[in-house]
């Protein structure tokens, strides 16, 4: 779109591209060990509670009288100065193991917090025992890989076998990128971002199919090239789409960002990130691949040929 | 070239009209509303109650936008300008109204009658958006299974003495019954006794001890899962009449899984006390009625109950006296039944005793044969109360007699209730007795709660996000494509209203993420006309003609649309399986997006492009 006329040689700066790949997965699974990701109540059990105030509230204020009262929690704004979030670790201790108890702590506390100012707005109470965390956790790792198989499946169906580890490698790539990025940052990794992640998983799928498609069509047309050349001039055709569809799909998502609510901001970062790194990686990591897994032409070859090659012996 | 059959054009308008009809109800703001409906046994709603309410609200200076009458549903329906006078209608409310009517807080959908009329409803705001409480609740099997053994360690005592057997003992190892004998004879006879009893219901074996010879006994898995399965109904059918209590419009009470309950309370402010009643305990006992011709009536009006009675009140009101001694609580009962008499054909309610309570209801009904006799219903629930302007909870007893027969005969382990009025009314009292014998406590295990004033905020922002993220791709699109940028407006435009249109018409639930789902279908959804429109650029490069540039566009994009689309559509399919609440909404509305924009992408945006350029000389698309 921005350069009409002139071919960029992506495979040319494919070494460059690997490694840069490698770093960030490498960072990503460092800070993943090191840091861990900071898991939402979803997956760990516990409780969260939003509170509304009607003026600008400190933090200390709530989390003194929280300790005052015998209860360890942390605090802190969500949103504006007006909203106070505060996470409670499942509680354990005498006369707390009941599942009924863990279910009353968010009333208990918000008498507590009501004492201190009456008006005290009950915005939004999350809470999850650990057993349930645990399904969740479980659930959500098998959802990343029921759909990965899944791609898996379909795109050596309908392309070839390279051409699916390929987009396979891009998606895991990405995944792994997303996550680590919450993990380098310690953005709080809950549902939605998991749903974010799925959706990332949807959208960079997308963009190499789509890479991919012109790829087979070119390896059919184009005889006299090398598979890097062609791979390089069908990135090079579908560049402008890629770049406006994700410029299309990052702006909306910004708006989320922006305009959304603050519940979703996870979930709009971790599309963000995902879209960047998802547009990247359908034009190195899957590409790059095919040419490491030495596509041929041949493989691409239309099944009419079978037909004339048995036509011609007699 | 290019143009489209008729058909084609009038497929488009169709689906956009009928899209625009039904995606139209969302743009009707719904109310505020209480809902109140008749309990069993009062008199029905009627405009007379509605005069009486609109007076007491008057009182209040408090004027309801609205008040409607639904004499097939026995409902009234006030409406409301605002949550607050709402709110305060509803304290004025349940002190006038008393016990005789259920108050419900609502949002009753605002849609013109001519769109009622074509069964246009607006989508079902998801809990975030709306606000209420969420509950997964989970059934103790461990206890179902612990008392069902308990049971049965009873009755296998009662059995082996009832048929004179010689027995040692009967004792508990774990999930096992063990029955000792003395000699291996008498074991035989032993187990020939229970095996008549139970057939498949229980697996035995022989396993001798060091002195005696034993039986072993497990409740087969068949059983097991038979007592569980009970115990999870019988939760849900106390949950049910314990939402109806509280008083909520479109309560949803579901099973999910094998152990699990889902109970979402749309709107309900106060979770504290949502989740006390939800909590309440129900019993039930059998008492004799008086017979010491004593007047209820008197009874009644003194408050005083002659001695050795008790006072108690049917559910239609009318006050009875009981003995005060009881015959039989509810413990005891191990299932009951609806159905109906063989020999009167009549309606019935069955109701099987454990081995214990068989034994005492026995003695007790064989020297009471054609006296009355009353089950009552006893409740504990949670009121609230104010003490210094701090909210409290006492529990409050509520007992109410559900059914009043007839002695016909000494009853035992399995016995029936008949004299009833319909089979509706036998299947509540089958109802009622199960839910006062409750086989397993349930526990919650998980609670998402979203107060109204963050509901509201969530709607406010994510339609926000929506307007403003969408009329920013319009406007990418129209610098960047200019006439097929308009097409590809158009297109989009329709492919929101397809989406809201679906989303009504199937009665989806839309959440918070599915307002995300949205904005990101409208950001991927242009990606099927800027694939066609760079392919159709591509191809004008070539030097090829205007019109079989436009072709080759379509045709040569299709099976890249299609393949990138169905791969996205696999990522959503694997979230709605995974899907819990609110991540099934993302996956739903991101489903139907990527459904309807292949519809509006392609076919749409096509038919508009022929209708601009189709079938005529063009020297430069305006691309």
């Amino acid at each position: 779109m921005f350069l009409k006329n002139k071919i960029i040689d992506f495979m040319g700066l494919r070494k460059i591209a690997l490694v840069i790949s490698l770093v960030l997965i490498l960072i990503s699974i460092g800070s993943l060990f090191a840091r861990g990701l900071n898991l939402g109540v979803d997956f760990t059990g516990g409780t969260v509670m939003e509170i509304g105030y009607s003026e600008s509230k400190n933090p200390d204020i709530i989390r003194q009288l929280l300790a005052d009262n015998g209860y360890d929690g942390i605090v802190q704004h969500f949103g504006s100065s007006k909203e106070i979030l505060i996470r409670l670790a499942p509680q354990e201790g005498e006369g707390n193991d009941t599942a009924e108890a863990k279910a009353e702590l968010s009333n208990n506390v918000l008498n507590v917090l009501r004492t201190e100012t009456p008006n005290a707005d009950m915005r939004r109470v999350e809470f999850v025992g650990p057993q349930i965390g645990e399904e969740l956790r479980e659930q959500g790792g098998l959802a990343m890989l029921m759909a990965l198989g899944g791609i898996l499946i379909y795109v050596a169906l309908r392309f070839e076998y390279r051409f699916s580890i390929g987009a396979v490698a891009a998606l895991i790539h990405d995944v792994i990128i997303v996550i680590g990025f919450f993990a380098l940052t310690q953005i709080e990794f809950d549902l939605t971002v998991l749903a974010a992640i799925l959706a990332v998983i949807g959208y960079s799928l997308n963009d190499t199919i789509v890479v991919f498609d012109r790829q087979r069509e070119n390896f059919r047309i184009l005889r006299k090239e090398t598979p890097a050349e062609v791979l390089n001039i069908s990135l090079n055709q579908t560049l402008s789409r890629t770049l406006i569809t994700s410029l299309t799909t990052l702006i909306v998502v910004l708006a989320l960002y922006f305009l959304g609510s603050e519940v979703i901001a996870a979930f709009a970062i971790a599309l963000t990130v995902g879209i960047v790194i998802g547009t990247y990686s359908s034009i190195y990591v899957a590409s790059n691949l095919l040419l490491i897994l030495g596509i041929t032409k041949e493989a691409l070859m239309p099944p009419e040929k079978d037909d004339e090659e048995l036509d011609a012996i007699p | 070239m290019n143009r489209y059959p008729l058909w084609k054009y009038v497929l488009v308008v169709a689906v956009l009209l009928v899209g625009l009809v039904y995606a139209l109800p969302n743009l009707y703001p719904s109310d505020p509303s209480i809902q109140i409906s008749a309990v069993r046994g009062a008199e029905p709603v009627s405009q007379t109650l509605i005069e009486s309410i609109e007076k007491s609200l008057a009182d209040k200076g408090i004027t309801p936008k609205k008040s409607e009458l639904n004499e097939t549903q026995n409902q009234v329906l006030l409406r409301f300008n605002n949550t607050e006078v709402q709110l305060e209608a509803q304290d004025i409310l349940k002190d006038s109204l008393g016990r005789q009517y259920l108050t419900a807080l609502n949002l009753a959908p605002a849609t013109p009658g001519w769109l009622q009329a074509l069964n246009a409803k607006p989508m079902y705001l998801g809990l975030d958006l709306r606000g209420g409480v969420h509950f997964l609740m989970e059934v103790d099997m461990v206890t179902a299974k612990d008392k069902a053994l308990d049971r049965y360690q009873d009755e296998f005592r009662d059995f082996l003495r009832e048929d004179k057997i010689d027995y040692l003992g009967v004792s508990r190892e774990g999930d096992t019954l063990i029955a000792k004998f003395k000699t291996p004879e008498q074991r035989a006879e032993g187990r020939k006794v229970l095996a008549g009893q139970y057939r498949t219901e229980i697996l035995m074996g022989d396993k001798d001890g060091e002195t005696t010879s034993n039986l072993i006994a497990n409740i087969s898995p068949d059983n097991l899962r038979a007592i569980e399965k009970f115990a999870l109904k019988q939760n849900i059918t106390t949950l049910r009449k314990r939402v109806n209590e509280l008083g909520v419009a479109e309560p949803i009470i579901q099973q999910q899984g094998l152990d699990r309950i889902v109970v979402q309370l749309p709107g309900v402010q106060d979770t504290a006390t949502a989740k006390k009643l939800l909590g309440a305990t129900a019993t039930l006992e059998f008492r004799l009625v008086d017979d010491g011709g004593n007047d209820p009536q008197s009874a009644a009006q003194s408050g005083r109950a002659p001695l050795g009675t008790k006072l108690y009140y049917e559910r239609n009101g009318a006050p009875i006296l009981l003995q005060r001694k009881v015959m039989l609580t509810g413990e005891y009962i191990t299932d009951a039944r609806s159905g109906f008499d063989s020999q009167s054909n009549r309606p019935n309610v069955s109701i099987n005793l454990d081995g214990k309570g068989a034994a005492r209801f026995s003695k007790v009904t064989g020297a009471n044969i054609q006296k009355p006799m009353a089950t009552v219903f006893i409740e504990t629930q949670f009121e609230e109360f104010e003490v210094n302007g701090e909210k409290k909870y006492k529990p409050v007893k509520t007992e109410e007699v559900i059914n009043v027969a007839t002695i016909q005969d000494q009853l035992s382990r399995s016995f029936q209730i008949t004299g009833l009025d319909s089979p509706d009314e036998a299947r509540e009292l089958a109802l009622l007795l199960r839910a006062g014998a409750l086989a397993a406590p349930v526990y919650i295990v998980e609670e998402r709660t979203v107060g109204p004033n963050l509901g509201q905020e969530n709607i406010d922002s994510g339609f926000m996000s929506i307007l403003i993220g969408f009329s920013l791709v319009l406007v990418f699109m129209l610098a960047y494509y200019r006439v097929f940028g308009i097409v590809a407006n158009l297109a989009l435009a329709m492919n929101v209203v397809v989406i809201f249109a679906v989303m009504s018409m199937l009665q989806f639930t839309l959440t918070l993420p599915g307002m995300a789902g949205i904005v990101l279908t409208i950001g991927m959804a242009v990606d099927a006309n800027v694939l066609i429109f760079e392919r159709i650029k591509e191809e004008l490069k070539r030097g090829v003609p205007s019109q079989t540039a436009i072709k080759q566009g379509y045709d040569q994009a299709f099976s890249t649309i299609a393949d990138a689309n169905i791969t996205t559509l696999i990522a959503a399919v694997v979230l709605f399986g995974f899907g819990t609440g609110p991540i099934k909404g993302f996956a739903i509305t991101l489903a139907i997006g990527i459904a309807s924009s292949m519809f509006t992408a392609i076919i749409g945006s096509r038919a508009l492009v022929n209708l601009i350029y189709g079938g005529r000389r063009i020297k430069k698309l305006s691309i």
